[in-house]
């Protein structure tokens, strides 16, 4: 099994240690992941701004990059949700087709592809688990309460079978963050508000570790829990895995 | 003036906009303990959106079907292509009739055709007799949401309202005393009214019937009291047959309120004897939007609302920061189809969470339309300059390895270096107006990867050439 990483731009400039995570987690689990040095983004900010047609070079640079593995994993729903739905601008090549079906979530790779669905180890902490949209509404790694009052999902499944680890159960199970991309910058109000109501949630209801699998809603939340100097601890959930796996 | 900027007036006032996200997601909640209740709900929403794609792929047929039976009923049947032919029928109609008093129920298609300025400026005296929508008038606004028109209001601001236009107690906010004087005050205008207008929820091809829903039975009072009916109705809201009514009476109101049904479900069939019964049928854009294969499914649209009291921009921005006459997400697929320059920045007010097309009853795919409405603004140059140029540049480095390896090294080393008051500057970095940034790390991941003893060999192609 061929794999690579894909660590999303915005992770490799500001979060190295969350592709640091990934990559020995990955390692732990029994899987030798490649980074090719070539990589750049997936093109997402571009077209989600409604500029897809400059975002094709891009596309077809990630293409490009990651034609020759059987797996793309990356640390972000969002990025990999943007390469399986919204590739389907460029020609259909084989190596097109192959590259959107590879790419996963690092979560949705350790439950599907891995199967793993329990790891040994420890995180004795009240932990709050932030599902992101593109993860769970795109992809399908957890329940949607539009559809079904039952909570479940692949993250939420390997976190809890963590030792002394307790979820916190939200007034809001899967509400937005508001990070959104480039929204958070032109809709700057209504982001940081949709952020603060979320970590609000949290806090209310004793998080004391907030978690996620997509890096980008992290960055958000992280940036309103420090500028209102909360007392939680943003991590993904790559860093919880793989530390707990270090210590058994 | 963009969504964004209209928001941010919305959310000054903090409390106000909790209080609306709160009350919205109420509604938001209730809805889901009525669909959760009814296991066969994602079935449901398959048979009836089924239903909607087969009518629009058949829409002239429906509709002539629907004319014919309508006027073997005895019903006069107009079309109108806008909205200005939609209000001057109307007008002419209530002139035959030499009448000068109107109750209307509630309607968005007479919203959205402004016909009540039209009549008002035509000697015509219009009442709106929903509560909502009367309270609204009052104050000479625009409904903020399609199903609770006044949901931007406490009850203290219709107390104010109220003591204003119906004489209430000064500063009188219980609910029950403000309905009992709304109550009295539209009996005598439904006794008064000589010609009743109604929107159309659903209108049957079959049988030539319309279907109008509500939680008060303004409708019904009104169209039974008035020598004349007139039922104005988009023409997406026909459904080919009557047994296909009951797929949608069951999403409606649970998608709508978390009600099982509405109050009220009335058939109109035929005009009862010594009346008139009339139906405006009004294109206005929906033939255009049919047109764009990208939106079309939009038109499958029952506006119960679900989209707008789950859509989390919504809640925080309030429905008059999309002015149009239908807001939220399904209103900023249907604005830019009637004017793209206009409401250019509402596809934009969303975060594609994807909430809205989960909700949706009909299964509209919501944040995709959203998305591919950026694209086609993009492409008609309908986005700010500076973004347009700032995304170009963006596509160039991040198309190149060397160029972005560089970029990324100068920024954090900005971010190291320069001082917080600058960095965070809100002028001109609107993240930093909430957020701090991310500490900018020494190193990026792909140096630190550049330094580790390198075990995997490049992998040989997997993929047939
Ligand atoms: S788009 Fe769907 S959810 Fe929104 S108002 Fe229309 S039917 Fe309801």
């Amino acid at each position: 099994m061929k794999v690579a990483l894909f660590v999303p731009c915005y992770i490799d400039q500001f979060y190295p240690q969350v592709g640091v995570a990934t990559l020995q987690l990955l390692e732990k689990l029994g899987v030798q992941a490649h980074f090719p040095a070539q990589q750049t983004c997936c093109g997402q900010p571009l077209a989600n701004s409604g500029c897809e047609r400059d975002a094709l070079p891009i596309y077809k640079h990630f293409v490009n990059t990651f034609q020759d593995y059987d797996y793309v994993v990356a640390p972000s729903g969002s990025c990999v949700y943007h390469v399986r739905k919204h590739f389907d601008k460029l020609d259909q090549t084989a190596e097109v087709q192959h590259v959107r079906g590879a790419a996963y979530d690092l979560i949705d790779f350790i439950s599907t592809v891995l199967k793993v669905d329990a790891l040994p180890g420890a995180f004795p902490h009240k932990v709050g688990l932030h599902l992101s949209c593109h993860g769970q509404r795109g992809l399908h790694q957890a329940n949607e309460s539009e559809m079904t009052p039952v909570r479940d999902g692949q993250l939420s499944r390997l976190l809890r079978s963590l030792d002394g680890i307790e979820l916190t159960q939200l007034n809001r199970n899967d509400e937005c963050c508001g990070f959104g991309g480039t929204f958070c910058v032109s809709e700057a109000g209504i982001s940081a508000r949709m952020g603060q109501d979320r970590v609000a949630d949290h806090v209310r209801n004793g998080t004391q570790v907030l978690t996620g699998s997509d890096m980008s809603c992290l960055m958000h939340l992280e940036g309103i829990v420090r500028r209102a100097k909360m007392p939680i601890k943003v991590m993904h959930a790559a860093e919880i895995l793989n530390g707990v796996l270090a210590s058994v | 003036m963009s969504h964004a900027i209209r928001a941010d007036k919305f959310l000054l006032d903090a409390d106000r906009t909790t209080w609306h996200d709160e009350t919205l997601w109420f509604v938001r909640e209730k809805r889901d303990r009525a669909v959760y209740a009814v296991p066969e709900f994602q079935e449901l929403r398959e048979l009836a959106s089924q239903i909607k794609n087969h009518t629009l792929s058949r829409l002239d047929l429906y509709l002539q079907e629907f004319e014919a039976a309508a006027q073997a009923n005895g019903v006069h049947v107009h079309w109108a292509a806008d909205a200005a032919e939609h209000n001057a029928i109307i007008l002419d109609i209530i002139k035959k009739q030499g009448a000068t008093r109107v109750v209307k129920s509630k309607s968005m298609l007479t919203e959205e055709c402004h016909l009540n300025p039209y009549l008002i400026q035509h000697g015509v005296e219009v009442v709106d007799t929903d509560l909502g929508e009367r309270i609204i008038q009052f104050r000479d606004e625009a409904p903020s949401h399609i199903v609770l028109p006044a949901i931007h209001l406490k009850k203290e601001d219709v107390g104010d309202t109220f003591h204003t236009h119906l004489g209430t107690a000064k500063g009188e906010s219980d609910p029950q005393r403000l309905t009992e004087a709304a109550r009295q005050h539209l009996r005598s205008k439904f006794v008064a009214g000589e010609v009743a207008i109604s929107g159309v929820n659903f209108a049957i091809a079959e049988t030539g019937a319309v279907v109008v829903c509500t939680n008060e039975g303004n409708a019904d009072l009104g169209v039974n009291l008035a020598r004349v009916h007139i039922a104005a109705m988009g023409i997406e809201k026909i459904i080919p047959r009557l047994t296909d009514l009951g797929v949608f009476t069951r999403l409606l109101a649970r998608s709508a309120t978390g009600q099982p049904v509405t109050t009220y479900t009335s058939h109109f069939a035929k005009p009862a004897p010594d009346k008139e019964m009339h139906i405006v049928i009004v294109d206005n854009g929906r033939t255009q939007q049919l047109g764009r294969p990208d939106f079309r499914a939009s038109l499958k649209c029952i506006r119960c609302g679900a989209c707008m009291n789950t859509c989390p921009v919504y809640r925080r921005s309030g429905g008059h920061s999309y002015d149009f006459t239908v807001p939220g997400p399904i209103g900023a697929i249907l604005s830019p189809n009637i004017d793209m320059k206009k409401h250019a920045s509402l596809p934009f007010a969303s975060t594609l969470c994807g909430s809205c097309t989960d909700v949706c009853p009909v299964k509209i795919d919501i944040h995709t339309q959203l998305y591919k409405w950026r694209q086609v603004l993009g492409e008609a140059n309908e986005i700010p300059a500076s973004k347009k140029w700032g995304m170009k540049f963006m596509g160039r480095v991040l198309a190149s390895t060397r160029v972005y390896g560089l970029g990324g090294q100068f920024a954090r080393r900005a971010l190291r270096l320069l001082p917080h008051g600058l960095t965070h500057a809100p002028s001109f970095n609107a993240w930093a107006v909430a957020r701090e940034l991310p500490e900018a790390p020494k190193q990026s991941f792909r140096e630190w990867y550049a330094k580790q003893p390198q075990p995997a060999p490049q992998p040989q192609s997997q993929v047939p050439a």
